[in-house]
């Protein structure tokens, strides 16, 4: 038997927003009518091709219904996009799989028995369009092609989901920053060398995780903070970052620089912890066995921020949110280098 | 320890290859915690941990070789993290111990 091996796409950032001209207005009634003005305007202000994933597998169209299943199977997908050179022919669906078997006719060719009345998404369309898409068919992904009809990329309700979901943190995150100004938490005048830069942190998204630290570790070195105590920053920078993303709703990540203190503080929207004692203690974790198993989740996040900081402080309060702050003192050396 | 003597001290093969990396202690452990509780820099780091987030600890402790032990696949997405930050990842098909009597002319983390 051939083995076919899937060929894989990798879609091309192209610039086709002319596709809009040519596209209806959005009908805002199709989201339901009352979305928020922030997703509304997200949901405008983002295009097909930012959130689909632009690593597609596929099989010509000569491959059998088999090859099909088994690249399906290893690959964990549900439907598998029949193209040649980068022009899309149809799509072989799980149910056309089970078809297949049910009929004998698995060892045939996908062309014979693959979906050629297809659904599509241009990669220049606002998520909007991807959204009423979804509303509309009962497909659990769309193909995208660019506009020269080449297929770029699959895009998926989980893809639109996770975008949307980042960029509201985002979003989130301005306003807080805009509510704490108008407190008066904001920037005190007086302090020349100040900075603050915020990262969202998402619940449960470890891949991302680290992404803050990493960022803050660069920022240090531009500020010129010694390499020692920026290391120490970046340890408890990562872990509260990490117990973020794996304990809480979500929350926010804040670096201070400042001329005698770098500050960390990482809040979160809850659930809060009961014992504070219990939880800062070394190897006492309330993690599962997902998180274990990649080697986090040990109950060593919080000692090791407190063991790094000069300064440690952490208050919750049960179902509303806990704030954990990091001060590292800076020494005259690096003062100076930093001047 | 270059890259290189790393490789072959371990019989392994480099999975990401950063020519310049170097190693000049040793840490061996799986949880990640650990490693950015006790490791330091310019460590080589011995684990079975072979994912996205050990490329993410390894930056920020300072580790730029990485033995994965049990010939454990690397998975691309942290293959690519690796290259973006500079870290050299080495497969072996040693266990962790193995892997740590391997290197051992390394002195350990000082600490």
């Amino acid at each position: 038997m051939e083995g076919y091996k899937p060929v894989i796409l990798q879609g091309q950032q192209t610039n086709d927003d002319e596709i809009l001209e040519k596209s209806p207005p959005i009908d805002a009634s199709a989201l339901g009518g009352d979305s928020s003005v922030i997703i509304m305007e997200l949901l405008q202000r983002f295009k097909v091709r930012d959130v689909m994933k632009r690593k597609v597998l596929s099989v010509p169209r000569k491959a059998s219904l088999r090859e099909a299943q088994r690249i399906m199977r290893e690959s964990r997908i549900s439907g598998l996009p029949i193209s040649e050179e980068g022009r899309l022919y149809g799509i072989v669906s799980v149910n056309d799989i089970i078809l297949a078997l049910d009929g004998g006719w698995i060892e045939e060719s996908c062309e014979d028995h693959m979906a050629t009345n297809l659904v599509v998404l241009e990669a220049g369309m606002p998520l909007s369009f991807a959204l009423r898409y979804f509303n509309n068919y009962s497909y659990g992904r769309f193909p995208v092609l660019d506009s020269n009809r080449q297929l770029v990329g699959v895009i998926s309700q989980r893809d639109v989901m996770r975008a949307l979901l980042y960029e509201l943190s985002v979003e989130i995150r301005k306003l807080e920053r805009k509510t704490a100004a108008i407190t008066g938490e904001g920037e005190p005048a007086h302090n020349v060398n100040y900075f603050r830069r915020e990262y969202a942190v998402v619940r449960n998204d470890l891949s991302s995780a680290g992404h803050a630290a990493n960022e803050i570790k660069k920022l240090l070195k531009e500020h010129k903070v010694d390499r020692v105590v920026a290391r120490r920053i970046a340890v408890a920078a990562y872990e509260l970052e990490i117990n973020i993303c794996i304990h809480s709703h979500g929350g926010i990540l804040t670096l201070v620089i400042q001329d005698d203190a770098v500050t960390i503080t990482a809040k979160d929207r809850g659930p809060g912890i009961a014992d504070i004692e219990w939880a800062c203690r070394d190897g006492t974790s309330t993690a599962n066995d997902w998180i274990r198993s990649l080697g986090f989740g040990a109950g060593m996040g919080l000692s090791n921020s407190k063991r790094v900081s000069d300064e440690f402080e952490i208050k919750s309060e049960v179902g509303k949110y806990t704030r954990v702050t990091c001060v590292f003192r800076l020494n005259k050396q690096a003062e100076g280098a930093a001047q | 320890m270059t890259l290189d003597e790393v490789k072959d001290a371990v019989a392994g093969n480099v999975a990401v290859d950063v020519p310049e990396a170097q190693a000049s202690c040793a840490y061996a452990s799986d949880l990640l915690s650990d490693v950015m509780g006790h490791s330091g820099e310019g460590a080589v780091l011995i684990t079975i941990q072979n994912h996205l987030n050990t490329i993410a600890v390894c930056t920020l402790v300072g580790t730029e070789i990485i033995v994965v032990c049990h010939n454990r696949e690397i998975p691309p997405d942290m293959a690519e993290a690796a290259k973006r930050e500079g870290v050299a990842i080495v497969t072996t098909p040693l266990s962790q111990f193995a892997a740590s009597v391997a290197l051992s002319s390394l002195p350990p983390v000082a600490r």
